[in-house]
């Protein structure tokens, strides 16, 4: 089955990520990732979701039909800069910490705590890259280790700005967030 | 307005300012300030005393459907909650404009297992539209309006909204000016030009071209438009389960059901057709059969207002999303003239002679009935259809409701539907068995003034047959109720027989006298055991000035006929128990 990377703009409303939560369960997709967050706009979040389908269309189109869903883009063949961020505690005896930390330079990445026989990594880059270096240092011993979500943005002009969807606050009158 | 008011009186200007006049509930705790508030505007907003909050909800359901306007329906936090989610369900699956309002603990003990706490708007996300939870005053005016506008604009559906008891009783000034912010909620009404003249080109060249009529033409009101559109090409129309009254059963392009229990003729039809125009029916699995095996000759135009619908069961060449109203008037204007239709209109007639072969060469109704094996039966089932049927169309001024189950089928398949939308109510997509009693309440108090024939099983009517004492307390005179009694649950047990090996596990069924209860409810209660007692027992409840169920004792081992086999081909359609 075909990776798909999907990109939504959700109005800011309690409960709107356990709908799309429970929207992907109930239909048995299968997704890999999910990252969520604020965008550009206020009370418009950005959520980038990879998903696992051989009807992506339907995917798109069941996000659609959650009323807070405003924009829903499949951009998997679309140029795109994708990043995913991991913190790995790895064993690092002081012997080992030489090499890590070579290793970490190839890499790009950061070593951002360092504790008597550990040390904490941060690392960020596309998500194969991620995964190799992640291949590179288990050898060393993997204590702790988290990922966050891929995020995707397409590159140059194209892409859809929040702002373009939600009407700036209406003539006074209560919109209540909703909170 | 500048007078302050408490969140639970903002409830009941809301509902009156969205044209809301009836509601179906139960009260209790949480929802009392609501109920204390109701008693000001009762003149206004008439509340009904359901016996089940279950029973309130599908009468909402019965009221929505009957009318096309929102049902409303009122249970208190956790279990008076968890009672609508049946309706609730059941209305999400047959798109059916309803709003549930649940009153929830006061916000100080929420998320603690206060006293009848249930998260109900987390148990009905996936069962509505949309819900809400509700902890502040100010927003009461803002939800309710959205609440009705997303539960009856595009493809409607059910929603909740479910608010603190402190929500209820806090005093504001409520602000009515209201401007609905709901970027991601843009329904689409047109349809796209360019795919109706798709569709038109595809329709034009046709040789075997077909409609099916689904729920969408019933509740867009397109069932005008949708019989001058088959008339002027002369394409013959096929009526689902829900798009039964939008077109009469006696007009001479009305072919009837497709489907599990649809007609040999109509399926064949199907497998054969070359177009196949499906407007607002969503290619359901009871109408497809195995949907790989679905119309392999056919291009396919599906509109429908729901775009997830279009391709979701079935491969579709011209999509068309839109209102069918909109989009068949649309049609109308983009058709061209007479002259240009004369080699579609031969083709038509060839093909149209062609499936009325089939359907007499094949059981439809009338042969149907008059089958051998019914011959030395006291009662068959089918002659009480055929008297209600003869009687029903006589008369005119009804709405029939049905339940789930072989009398189901039974009432699809033989009553002769002439009379228009919104004649015929069930619960299709969900199959809720224990519908038809309440849902024929909130129709009879929709329409008074006509005759609201509730046709039930013995197992379906012993779910909820306590509204009748509402149907009583709310001085309906105007309800019928037809228990089609097979002492079975009768369609469990017909799959048992054909397919189980008659291990008739769990469907014998008992049940009190059911004149008896009736009586014991103040309804008039009758009994038929045979069949030259049918027509005069459905006389007496029509002449009854008040409630009246008739006991119909049918023959027990009766299927229903035709059906294709779960998952079989409907190309495959057995016709007799020999053939299972
Ligand atoms: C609430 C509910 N429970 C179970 C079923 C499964 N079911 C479908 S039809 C049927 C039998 C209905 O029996 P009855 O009401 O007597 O109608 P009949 O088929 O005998 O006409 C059952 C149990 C259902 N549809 N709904
Ligand atoms: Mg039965």
């Amino acid at each position: 089955m075909k990776k798909h990377t999907i990109v939504a703009l959700l109005q800011d409303r309690p409960g709107v990520l356990s709908r799309v939560i429970g929207l992907i369960r109930r239909r048995g997709y299968n997704i890999e990732s999910l990252a969520v967050g604020h965008s550009e706009t206020a009370g418009v979040s950005r959520l980038t979701l990879v998903v696992e389908s051989e009807d992506v269309e339907q995917v798109v189109k069941q996000l659609y039909r959650l009323i807070e869903v405003i924009k829903v883009s499949d951009v998997t063949d679309d140029p795109t800069v994708e990043r995913e961020m991991t913190m790995i505690k790895l064993h690092a005896p002081p012997a080992a910490r030489h090499e890590i930390i070579s290793m970490c330079s190839v890499f790009g990445a950061r070593i951002v705590d360092v504790g008597s026989n550990t040390m904490i990594i941060e690392m960020t880059g596309t998500p194969g890259k991620v995964e190799n270096f992640i291949e590179v240092v288990r050898p060393y011993g993997i204590k702790e280790m988290m990922r966050t979500g891929r995020i995707a943005m397409v590159r140059g002009a194209r892409g859809h700005n929040a702002s373009e969807y939600v009407e700036p606050a209406t003539n006074g009158v209560a919109v209540p967030a909703l909170n | 307005m500048t007078k302050p008011l408490t969140g639970a009186q903002i409830m009941c200007e809301a509902l009156i300012r969205e044209g809301v006049e009836v509601m179906f509930g139960i009260p209790g705790g949480a929802i009392m300030p609501f109920y204390y508030a109701m008693w000001d505007y009762r003149d206004r907003l008439r509340h009904v005393l359901c016996r089940h909050e279950q029973g309130a909800g599908h009468a909402a359901e019965g009221y929505a459907r009957a009318t096309g306007k929102i049902g409303v329906c009122i249970g208190t936090s956790g279990p008076g909650a968890t009672n609508l989610v049946t309706p609730i369900a059941d209305a999400m699956m047959d798109s059916t404009p309803l709003l549930a309002i649940t009153g929830q603990v006061g916000s100080h003990v929420l998320g603690k297992d206060a006293f009848q706490e249930t998260d109900i708007t987390g148990i009905t996300m996936p069962i509505t539209k949309h819900n809400y939870l509700v902890k502040n005053v100010d927003e009461l005016p803002y939800v309710f309006k959205e609440a009705i506008h997303i539960a009856t604009t595009g493809r409607p559906g059910p929603v909740l909204i479910d608010i603190t008891k402190d929500a209820m009783q806090k005093t504001t000034v409520p602000n009515w000016d209201i401007k609905l912010n709901l970027p991601g909620y843009k329904p689409t009404y047109q349809g796209n030009r360019r795919q109706i003249r798709e569709a038109i080109k595809l329709l034009i060249s046709a040789k075997k071209p077909l409609i099916i009529a689904g729920h969408g033409i019933i509740m867009a009101g397109a069932h005008r438009e949708l019989q001058e559109f088959a008339e002027r090409l002369r394409i013959p129309v096929i009526t689902t389960l829900h798009g039964i009254g939008a077109i009469p059963e006696n007009h001479p392009l009305a072919i009837g059901m497709p489907g599990m229990h649809g007609w040999v003729h109509v399926n064949r039809a199907i497998q054969e057709c070359d177009v196949l125009f499906n407007i607002g029916g969503r290619f359901d699995d009871r109408v497809t059969g195995k949907a790989s095996t679905f119309a392999p000759h056919a291009r396919i135009i599906h509109v429908d207002i729901d775009p997830s619908e279009i391709g979701k069961n079935v491969r579709v060449d011209v999509p068309i999303v839109g209102d069918a109203r909109l989009v068949l008037q649309a049609l109308l204007e983009d058709l061209p003239p007479p002259s240009e239709l004369a080699e579609l209109h031969t083709h038509a007639s060839d093909w149209m002679e062609h499936i009325r072969e089939m359907q007499d060469k094949h059981q439809g109704k009338q042969q149907y009935k008059n089958r051998a094996a019914m011959a030395n039966m006291s009662l068959p089932p089918h002659d009480v259809y055929e008297a209600l049927s003869r009687t029903l169309n006589a008369r005119g001024n009804y709405r029939v409701v049905t339940d789930v189950g072989q009398h189901q089928m039974w009432a699809a398949q033989l009553i002769d539907w002439n009379h228009g939308p919104r004649t015929h109510i069930t619960s299709g997509g969900a199959g809720t068995m224990g519908f038809a009693v309440p849902a024929a309440l909130g129709v009879a108090i929709a329409y008074p003034n006509e005759t609201v024939w509730a046709i039930v099983g013995d197992g379906g009517f012993q779910m909820t047959n306590q509204e009748m004492a509402t149907i009583v307390q709310e001085g309906l005179k105007n309800v019928k109720v037809a228990v089609i009694n097979n002492g079975y649950l009768g369609m469990v047990r017909q799959w048992q027989e054909l397919f189980e090996h008659k291990r008739y596990s769990g469907t014998p069924l008992s049940g009190p006298n059911f004149a008896k209860l009736a009586e014991a409810y103040g309804w008039k209660g009758l009994t038929v055991e045979r069949s030259e007692d049918v027509q005069a027992a459905i006389d007496e409840a029509h002449a009854t000035d008040g409630p009246v169920l008739i006991d119909f004792r049918v023959e027990r081992e009766v299927n229903v006929f035709p059906m294709v086999p779960q998952n079989k081909s409907i190309g495959e359609m057995i016709l007799s128990e020999s053939q299972a």
